[in-house]
């Protein structure tokens, strides 16, 4: 029970004992939460690396996932303690900044508080303990800098893009096909990259996916896929040439915004409004043919009487076509979205080679494809997959692929994967905790041992002997000067990365461990969990 | 200190061995549930539903029988939805997809029990599916070029998909039914023009293919029953009364005579539609939507067929095979396209009277009329037509044709049983495991079909290991037969979608270590 003293010495209580409270503090909170933490990265422990395994994950509404990206996992977990939540927060920023290493960072994390509790179980603060863990990491972010290549490609050169994408699709379960799939994702970043600026807008890039065929079906195309058909069946199912109007406004007669009534009292009323509702529709339609349009894409639906004129004026439509998609049809045909007729003019209209539907299956699915548009720069990646669970898999490693190639062209830096940069930093770290008097040498040297952790996870999962193959490797990497050796997991016969083509981006390794001692320093400093228990 | 609990209360979590054992455990049950249905001898399972009237299905289709279980098992799930895949993609085969995969887990699990690590038995079952492949790629048959040739495989494809279903008593009318009708299609896959049209009474093999389009609808009254060179117009459009589009349009009036008024300019207002719908030259007017007693009276003086209320899909097939368009404004009749055919009348199936159009224009569509004792057989009868029809529109596309009969198993298993003896490592045993969860579907037909299975497959093995031999099982007369005389051919791409997306699936499951179940949704019982 919290009790305090008045100035009159009268004790009065701050935070009542009850029994619907439970309430945790000093070092018991620490470890409580430390093992909280840890269960969690302990859980995408075995995710890691080209050889880890995947989760299958059956949501509230028995919605089956299988997966293997850490993100997914920890947000489909239903996590109910606050410091998992924490856990699943620090995965879900590194998916949002980099895209890639989310279960890195988590087991980077786990393995930062299993050290921490140590150093608490031999009496050092826990706020000394996260100022090592601080300076480690600068020292970490810093080595990792040093040993850094800068990664040339170009337009034509694509292969270090597809080397670094294959090497992020390796732990996915579509790694049987990585190969193709790493160029469509470097493709598609290409196409829509400013290499200028150095940036990509990941936005321009749809990934839609269809059950059916195989993998290796997969492909990349060069324009716009939309799941619609044409409003009436009998319009042309493909159109060369297409000059596309972008509509926001109904085939349909206007709706003032303002409440209104038109009160129709005489015969003559009647008629004037009848032939005032003809006349909007062949208005309307009319303005498209006007300006030249040979393809109407609406947001909104068509009365019956408008659809009848356009197939009959030839010009075929598609109707409520979502925002988002109008949005990059618009970008990648060059056309503006027209909110009113009347604002309608040929250069408000989009331009795509080729306008074509196609079916699949034996259903009655049909898709709109929109290709060799004016401006390529939107682009869609078309998912093909055996069931419904792998092209979600799928579209969750291109995104990952995606990113990374993103990344890359902001930033050209590399380090080598495979735990090659784990064990660089390791090294660099443990030698340099020796410089620093005090206290937080030890929490240096705890994060020099968390460092570790990943290559042995990885090791672990590739069924290898985690420790010997760790300090062989270690060992190698020290006699040779050379941070390029990490561990081999697809079990080639050489240590070196550099020869298998492990890529992974600099500021994707240096965001893991940023973000990761991020949070550890979070729950170290929390003492104190109060909690309502259940009511 | 005890493990902080970091999931919900009801979520629960399996892992390593545990959970790899729940997901053999789901897959295996799934497959032996559907496996008693596998080849010409299986038998059908009744389902019913949990619904209102606790209606009853019999049915022999594996994607029906999956659909329709309630599964809490995540690994079964993956199974169901493989098998709904197949169904959308190819249309059969979603039988064999779900107990190709079983089986393979089956193997997968001895394999893991003798300590092998997953991810080397999923590597194996990759080059053994590449391989399996091939082998399926270098024996195929496309009789692409020969017409006749290729009319006697849909044929025989058919026969053999149908065979295993309850129109196998009448498979050859039934095969060529369907053959007829995808020939008619010229190659696309849209089945929507092939009209199904369940009645019961009569025989299965009363059913029959209806060269013109039948509508289930009536003739309006006074109207003319039988129209000889009918030009038809197709129509959406609203014939009760025709609303005024405009929003917020309402009538107000004064006085009684203002409503007269004003009804008597909506009259007119029909009048002139009817008038200009006239114009046309027509003598059958088809609409989706109502069409009112006031119009219909019209359509009747000027003896005009008028149909109302054809569903949508009835519209778009009637506009396909006419030749017709599709009208929602009247007001330019010299170009809209009116559908033409030789003969419009009413006929009598069984107690129903149907819109008979015959000598269309557009050969596209077609519709078969489907009779039977009762409705469980009309329903089975039209799902088995459906797969030998979704078949043979795919087979159309892709013309390459396999023996069937665990043939193409047996072709496989003997690649893969050779290339597991080829490679190096522990991948070898998950290949061999691969070729054998392949001879596990011949085994299983013969099982069903009542015959000594360990004989006859040892025997086919036999067969097989001469070169090019076509040797199946003959469930009918119990033995080792030649396929290719027997007449028994499969499409090659309904094998490559189970090989393909069993294996996937296999793959799928084998990688998983932990499954982490969320707390049901609770559901809100409050008044």
């Amino acid at each position: 029970m919290a009790l305090a003293f008045d100035e009159y010495g009268r004790p009065f209580i701050i935070l009542k004992e009850q029994e619907q409270k439970t309430r945790l503090s000093g070092l018991e909170a620490q470890k409580a939460n430390i093992s909280a933490g840890r269960a969690v990265s302990r859980i995408l422990r075995t995710s890691l690396g080209p050889k880890g395994m995947d989760k299958m994950l059956q949501s509230p509404d028995g919605d089956v996932t299988i997966t293997n990206d850490g993100a997914t996992i920890l947000e489909q977990m239903d996590v109910d303690n606050q410091i998992a939540k924490l856990m699943v927060e620090l995965s879900r920023s590194q998916d949002y900044e980099i895209g890639d290493g989310t279960t890195g960072v988590v087991v980077m994390a786990g393995a930062l508080l299993e050290q921490a509790e140590r150093l608490l179980e031999r009496g050092i603060h826990p706020i000394r303990i996260a100022e090592g863990y601080e300076m480690a990491s600068r020292i970490a972010v810093e080595h990792l800098e040093r040993i850094a290549q800068k990664f040339d490609f170009g337009p034509t050169n694509i292969e270090p893009l597809v080397q670094t994408c294959m090497t992020t699709l390796s732990s996915k379960i579509v790694n049987r096909c990585k190969r193709a799939l790493a160029e469509i994702s470097v493709k598609a970043v290409l196409s829509v990259a400013d290499l200028e600026r150095k940036d990509v807008n990941l936005d321009l890039i749809k990934v839609e996916g269809k059950v059916g065929g195989k993998l290796e079906d997969t492909e990349l195309i060069y324009g716009i896929t939309v799941d619609k058909d044409m409003s009436h069946p009998q319009m042309p199912k493909q159109i060369e040439d297409a000059k596309i109007a972008i509509l926001t406004c109904p085939f349909e007669p206007p709706k003032p915004k303002t409440k209104h009534k038109v009160d129709i009292d005489t015969v003559e009323k009647f008629q004037t409004l009848r032939q005032q509702e003809q006349k909007y529709f062949d208005d309307m339609v009319q303005k498209c043919k006007d300006v030249g349009a040979t393809l109407v894409i609406c947001q909104w639906g068509f009365d019956d009487e408008a659809n009848h004129l356009l197939m009959h004026q030839n010009l075929p439509a598609v109707r409520w076509v979502g925002g988002v998609e109008l949005e990059l049809i618009a970008i990648a045909t060059g056309g503006r979205i027209v909110p009113r007729f009347q604002e309608l003019t040929p250069e408000k209209l989009g331009r795509a080679g080729l306008v074509r539907e196609k079916s699949f299956g034996t259903t009655k699915d049909k898709m709109l494809y929109i290709e060799h548009c004016a401006n390529s720069r939107a682009v869609t990646i078309f998912i093909r997959g055996g069931n419904k669970m792998m092209i979600e898999e799928t579209k969750r490693s291109i995104h990952d692929a995606l990113c990374v190639a993103r990344n890359l062209i902001r930033n050209n830096f590399i380090v080598y994967g495979g735990g090659a940069a784990e064990i660089s930093c390791s090294i660099a770290v443990e030698a340099a905790a020796d410089k620093y008097p005090g206290v937080e040498q030890y929490a240096i040297r705890a994060f020099a041992d968390a460092l570790d952790a990943v290559p042995v996870a990885l090791a672990e999962n590739s069924g290898l002997q985690p420790i010997e193959t760790l300090s062989a490797v270690k060992s190698q990497q020290i006699k040779e000067n050379n941070p390029h050796f990490g561990i081999d997991c697809n079990d080639v016969g050489t240590n070196d990365m550099c020869e298998q083509n492990v890529f992974e981006t600099l500021i994707g390794k240096q965001q893991q461990i940023l973000l990761a001692t991020q949070v550890v320093k979070m729950i170290l400093k929390i003492d104190d969990v109060i909690s309502p228990s259940d009511y | 200190m005890a493990i902080e609990k970091i999931l919900k209360d009801d979520a629960s979590e399996e892992k390593g061995e545990r959970a790899r054992m729940a997901s053999f455990v789901g897959a295996i049950a799934i497959t032996d549930l559907v496996k008693t249905t596998l080849g010409p001898k299986g038998m059908d399972k009744i389902l019913q539903s949990t619904g209102r009237g606790h209606e009853v299905t019999v049915t022999n289709d594996g994607a029906t029988i999956l659909k329709s279980l309630h599964i809490d098992n995540p690994a079964a799930k993956v199974l169901i939805d493989i098998s709904k895949v197949q169904d959308d993609e190819v249309g059969d085969g979603t039988t064999s997809v779900v107990v190709l995969a079983g089986e393979l887990l089956r193997e997968a699990e001895k394999l893991v029990a003798a300590k092998i690590h997953p991810m080397t038995i999923i590597s194996g079952y990759r080059m053994a599916a590449e391989c399996a492949r091939n082998a399926l790629l270098q024996r195929v048959v496309d009789n692409k070029e020969n017409a006749e040739k290729f009319k006697s495989d849909l044929m025989k494809i058919a026969m053999t998909t149908l065979s295993s279903k309850i129109l196998s008593q009448d498979k050859e009318h039934f095969a060529q039914l369907a053959v007829d009708a995808v020939m008619r299609l010229k190659g696309s896959t849209n089945l929507e023009a092939i009209q199904i049209i369940k009645k019961p009474g009569g025989s299965l093999k009363d059913s029959f293919l209806d060269e013109g389009f039948i509508l289930d609808k009536k003739i309006g009254l006074g109207q003319p029953k039988r129209i000889e060179n009918a030009k038809i117009l197709v129509a959406n459009t609203a014939m009760d009364t025709d609303k005024v589009k405009i929003y917020g349009a309402r009538v107000r009036v004064d006085s009684m005579s203002k409503v007269a008024e004003i009804e008597g300019a909506e009259k007119e207002k029909m009048r002139e539609k009817v008038k200009k719908i006239l114009g046309h030259g027509i003598n059958c007017f088809v609409n989706r939507q109502l069409i009112y007693n006031f119009p219909e009276e019209l359509f009747a003086d000027a003896g005009i067929l008028a149909i109302e209320h054809a569903d949508f899909d009835g519209i778009e097939r009637l506009a396909l095979v006419t030749g017709g368009e599709i009208a929602s404004t009247f007001d330019n009749p010299e170009s809209v396209k009116l559908g033409h055919c030789k003969l419009i009348e009413e006929i009598m199936i069984g107690e129903d009277k149907l819109i008979h159009f015959s000598g269309v224009e557009m050969g596209q569509a077609c519709t078969i009329v489907l009779r039977g004792a009762s409705h469980h057989v009309l329903d089975e009868a039209e799902r088995s037509l459906h797969d030998a029809l979704c078949v043979l529109s795919q087979t159309v596309n892709d013309t390459r044709v396999l023996l069937g009969g665990g043939w193409p198993e047996m072709v496989m298993a003997k690649e893969v049983d050779e290339l597991a003896r080829k490679t190096p490592g522990k991948k070898s045993h998950a290949i061999e495991a691969f070729s054998r969860a392949l001879v596990a579907i011949p085994t299983i037909i013969a099982d069903n079909a009542g015959l000594d299975s360990a004989d006859l497959v040892a025997k086919l093995r036999a067969e097989h290991h001469k070169e090019g031999c076509n040797a199946g099982i003959d469930v009918i007369s119990g033995s080792v037969g030649d396929m290719a005389e027997l007449g028994i051919s499969e499409a090659f791409k309904v094998k490559q979608a189970v090989l393909l997306s069993a294996t996937e699936a296999a793959e799928m499951i084998l990688r998983v270590d932990e499954i982490i179940t969320c707390a049901p949704r609770k559901r809100e019982d409050r008044m």
